[in-house]
């Protein structure tokens, strides 16, 4: 059975790093304040398309970020507790959800990549991986199937 | 864009000034270049809504600063914290959040900023002036400073309002910069010869936060106010209802002497009209009750109470003289209370239910005695965010039928 090709598309970075991950697509933007729950990785916001899913570990797509700046703390407490996502791809660029993911970073030397890019074509389930250029910019490689990266045995 | 970095900006993100100052310039770098600055500005103080407990991430991230030798670089405020370190005792918590909480408002005054605990530093000897550039967090402290004294800062929050502070810097964005602070739509004030009464600035506070987005809005025929706590709970609404960080009042605020000034010779891209109805219906959404329920206390002060609003208050609770056992909390910057207390001003006001609140505020910790009854209370920011916060039922209303209300035990309003 052949896989079908990946295809790659360049982003820039707002936290430079490496990721992959299974995409959680969200055509509406989502504040991490009051929309996700820290201690679980949970969407609570009962106005988003997205409720009950969960963002731990996925690569998160959606076309910017939202509200109140307390989703600084909301992300950076989601990414000590390890209920954060891997990755976050968005259209936009968002401060609020960039000082987040820079804080933890500083505080916990986790580093969860912050990419702004197309997310055109991009589908819930989408093995994506981001890595970083020579140049500083991101690479955001999207499997178009929901075929692993890595086979699931490899996973903890 | 690229961000341009003088040699000073760049010996703190080297390092050169210790490990804190490098990660809070790091932070802002980051953040300048996620808002597209241009360039790093210097301000001359900042106020930091980092002292309520929200879970360990904050804590640690203040802790680090204060492991790295970390200290403010420009005179710096803090708002309220989840304690009154005046009144030990009057807060009830578990012990295992306590701690954190404490510590959290003491790490800040180990980097050096002021025990101020106060939404209000604009009361303080820290009061900005005009055309100041300054880095503040809190609404209503941002709202105030904007709009009342025409100093200039964003809405900054979350960790990046310290890191301006430990740097001195802010990014040379929004409404720090001239063109960024032009009104964009015009409320006009459709009432006819309106009374200055706290109810009016509260509710067009109310609208204009509904209804202005992220435009800002100018108001056109409001009244001359008392005072500037009448602008205080004004842009107080305007932040609980909205996201307004700076409005302008025509003929009142520093930036707006004409309409034309406040557009800064543009036209409004759009003009509302605020009626007599639109006032009661905002208002009337405040209160949850009937007038007549049974009143289990009054809060007053949010934003804290200023000096002014104590010397309106101290004469109508003697008047009033009510002593049905109701407590009346009064939430207050330390050193207005302080002030009060070498005045003598509060010698046996606590026979009449007076129960003074500083460094915090009474719907953001555990302070009430009894949640079971409606509270009263003439801030409409209180009013919208108690319920949801501590669980109680609120009657808006003039601080005349609050203390009113408190002499006869249950919700009593006079007609507007």
């Amino acid at each position: 059975m052949t896989q079908p090709a990946a295809v790659e598309r360049t982003g820039i970075f707002q936290l430079a790093g490496e990721a992959e991950g299974q995409a959680l697509v969200f055509s509406q933007p989502l504040s991490f304040w009051g929309g996700i729950d820290a201690e679980t990785g949970d969407v609570i916001d009962h106005s988003h398309p997205g409720l009950g899913q969960n963002v731990a570990g996925k690569i998160l797509v959606m076309p910017s970020g939202r509200g109140s700046s307390s989703s600084s703390s909301v992300l950076a407490e989601a990414i000590r507790r390890g209920t954060a996502p891997a990755g976050i791809l968005m259209e936009r660029p968002d401060s609020i959800l960039a000082v987040g993911a820079i804080v933890a970073e500083f505080l916990y030397t986790i580093r969860m990549p912050l990419v702004v890019g197309d997310i055109a074509g991009i589908v819930s389930g989408n093995s994506i991986a981001i890595t970083v250029e020579a140049d500083g910019r991101a690479t955001v490689r999207v499997q178009p199937e929901t075929v692993p990266l890595r086979s699931p045995e490899c996973s903890p | 864009m690229t961000l341009e970095l003088t040699a000073r900006d760049r010996s703190m993100l080297d390092g050169e000034q210790g490990p804190s100052a490098a990660a809070a310039m790091k932070i802002l770098v980051a953040f300048s270049n996620a808002v597209g600055a241009a360039s790093l500005l210097d301000i001359s103080g900042a106020h930091i809504d980092g002292c309520l407990y929200h879970g360990k991430a904050g804590l640690d991230f203040v802790e680090r600063l204060v492991e790295g030798g970390g200290r403010v670089q420009v005179p710096t405020t803090l708002n309220v914290g989840s304690f009154d370190l005046i009144h030990p005792g009057m807060v009830k918590m578990p012990a295992a959040e306590e701690l954190p909480a404490r510590r959290l408002m003491k790490a800040h005054m180990e980097l050096g900023c002021q025990a101020t605990f106060t939404c209000a530093p604009y009361q303080t000897r820290f009061r900005p002036s005009f055309g100041q550039q300054i880095a503040w967090g809190e609404s209503n402290a941002i709202v105030f400073a904007n709009s009342v004294i025409g100093a200039r800062t964003n809405r900054y929050g979350d960790f990046i309002d310290l890191c301006c502070a430990m740097t001195g810097r802010a990014p040379a964005w929004g409404l720090h910069l001239s063109d960024s602070r032009r009104g964009r739509i015009l409320f006009e004030l459709a009432v006819p010869e309106p009374e200055p009464s706290d109810s009016l600035f509260v509710g067009v506070g109310l609208i204009i936060g509904q209804a202005s987005g992220d435009r800002i809005p100018v108001i056109s025929g409001l009244p001359r106010p008392r005072d500037e706590d009448q602008l205080k709970a004004l842009g107080a609404a305007a932040a609980t209802t909205g996201a307004v960080a700076l409005f302008h009042a025509v003929g009142i605020t520093p930036e707006a002497r004409t309409l034309d000034e406040a557009f800064q010779g543009c036209a409004p891209e759009e003009t509302t009209r605020i009626t007599r109805a639109d006032l009661d219906h905002a208002l009337a959404r405040l209160s949850g009750v009937p007038d007549g329920a049974p009143l289990a206390a009054v809060s007053l002060g949010t934003p804290h109470f200023s000096h002014q609003e104590w010397m309106r208050l101290l004469p109508m609770l003697r008047a009033v003289a009510p002593g049905r056992g109701i407590p009346i909390y009064v939430n207050t910057g330390r050193a207005t209370l302080k002030r009060l207390q070498e005045e003598g001003a509060l010698a046996g006001m606590e026979a009449f239910g007076l129960i003074p609140v500083a460094d915090t505020c009474t719907y953001v910790t555990s302070i009430l005695e009894r949640l079971d009854g409606v509270v009263m209370t003439n801030s409409g920011k209180w009013a919208h965010y108690a319920p949801g916060n501590i669980g109680v039922s609120v009657a808006f209303a003039e601080m005349k039928d609050c203390i009113r209300s408190a002499a006869v035990g249950h919700v009593e309003r006079s007609a507007s």
